[in-house]
């Protein structure tokens, strides 16, 4: 037993007990810790993978999965990533990689914490926003949740038939879906970027000023969204955002 | 434990693999990372304040601020996210000469940067001073932008960089290392890159 594996090491591995194509570009693993752990919705593991001569390679993602119920990541293929063409490519139900977590104390959210809540992501920024979701489901809450959910085209949201399926059960979730390069294809969607008048009608579905508000996304998505955010009046010390970097 | 068909992976090459410290990969770009919304602030509304507790010791408005002598750092830094991006050119005001400036030596082994959006993190004093950091002003010559921590932003290159706090507006002198940001939120006390010191689980 090396240092790395020991039972000191915060790394542990984990099996791919299922893997699940979301969208064309989107596949979700579900993993399977040697050592089981409970998230809080909105947290993110670590992955590891090694090389046969040593070299490592790791990256965070989000857990798409509600606490308790699996550990789903919901992994984007990025063309010229590093971690995400294995996945995509190579991965398949049996193997085991290296897993650190969970980790993040910040875009965190359980039902204890209150609504109404204002959730926007972007493209695969759904995923940790998607775990609060479905928390808020299994925990039955009756707080208010509305998700701005954009995406380029309808086959690229994912989660889509779960989120819809949620949406219609008028239990105080709402769904708001912005295409930006395909027409709207619900009565209440969008089909354009998140600018503050959308910010503005969906935070009066949820009846009134978030108690606090989500965004996550690329840069360019979050810079974007959060200052339609505060444009139609949120409070800038509610936003949390976490953005991929690039 | 090598992982099945992982064979890629983009090393870094070997002649900059004494600069890679472990865990990380080499980035072109400059990701941007941040806990909230980029704040926008003015030149004309910026103010840096050095502390010792509650207590003000001096503040400089941006002029006087921007009047003090100013160093260059180029610096290889490293992101906890993984990512480490050579030879970063900045300017700025060398912690040194703020504290020659404001006529003192450093009151306590301790110290929390502030930022104007609320964020906060903690270097011990010996980490800001002797040539160690700056409060930057300029990257590649040029006004940092916001999304980057403009117009000034703490550089502390040695540790992960999100001791570097963005959008700084003071240092504050502490009796005890009283965590940050992010240090309360999981992340290490430290921040030693070349140790690893990501979480606060980390030795």
């Amino acid at each position: 037993m090396n240092a790395e594996t020991s039972p000191q090491s915060p790394w542990q591995t984990a099996s791919i007990i299922r893997i699940e194509k979301r969208t064309p570009r989107v596949t979700s693993f579900w993993l399977q810790p040697s050592r089981p752990f409970s998230h809080i919705a909105g947290q993110h593991v670590d992955i590891r993978l090694t090389a046969p001569d040593g070299y490592q390679a790791r990256r965070s993602y989000s857990i798409a999965s509600a606490p308790d119920a699996g550990i789903e990541l919901a992994i984007e293929r990025l063309d010229d990533g590093e971690v995400s063409p294995f996945f995509h490519d190579v991965a398949a139900v049996g193997d085991e990689i290296e897993l650190r977590g969970p980790l993040g104390g910040h875009f965190i959210w359980q039902d204890s914490d209150g609504g109404p809540i204002l959730l926007v992501g972007g493209g695969s920024g759904v995923v940790p926003l998607m775990a609060m979701v479905r928390h808020r489901t299994l925990r039955e809450s009756t707080e208010k949740v509305a998700l701005v959910f954009s995406a380029r085209i309808w086959d690229e949201v994912i989660f889509r038939d779960e989120l819809i399926g949620l949406d219609d059960r008028r239990d105080g979730f709402d769904l708001v879906l912005t295409l930006t390069r395909e027409p709207a294809r619900r009565p209440a969607d969008y089909s354009r970027r998140i600018d503050a008048a959308m910010v503005t009608r969906v935070l009066s579905r949820i009846s009134g000023p978030p108690k606090l508000a989500f965004v996550c996304g690329s840069n360019a998505f979050v810079s974007a969204a959060a200052q339609a955010l505060i444009d139609a009046g949120v409070q800038a010390s509610l936003i949390r955002t976490e953005r991929y970097g690039v | 434990m090598a992982t099945r068909g992982f064979f890629s992976g983009r090393r870094p090459p070997s002649d900059t693999d004494a600069r890679m410290p472990p865990g990380q990969y080499l980035e072109q770009g400059f990701p941007v990372l941040s806990a909230g919304p980029t704040p926008r602030v003015r030149a004309e509304d910026w103010s840096f304040t050095l502390k010792q507790g509650p207590r003000p010791i001096k503040k400089w408005n941006w002029a006087e601020f921007n009047a003090l002598p100013q160093s260059k750092m180029t610096r290889d830094i490293h992101c906890v996210t993984a990512w480490t991006k050579f030879n970063t050119p900045w300017q700025g005001v060398m912690i040194d000469d703020i504290l020659a400036d404001a006529g003192i030596e450093p009151p306590t082994a301790y110290t929390l940067a502030l930022s104007f959006d609320g964020y906060s993190t903690n270097v011990p004093t010996k980490d800001l001073v002797s040539g160690k950091a700056m409060v930057a002003l300029l990257y590649e010559g040029k006004p940092i932008t916001p999304d980057h921590g403009g117009p000034a932003r703490l550089l502390v290159p040695h540790l992960y960089f999100w001791k570097s706090a963005k959008w700084v507006n003071g240092l504050q002198f502490t009796e005890r290392d009283e965590p940050g940001f992010w240090e309360l939120r999981g992340y290490h006390m430290y921040g030693d890159p070349w140790r690893e010191q990501r979480y606060s689980s980390d030795p």
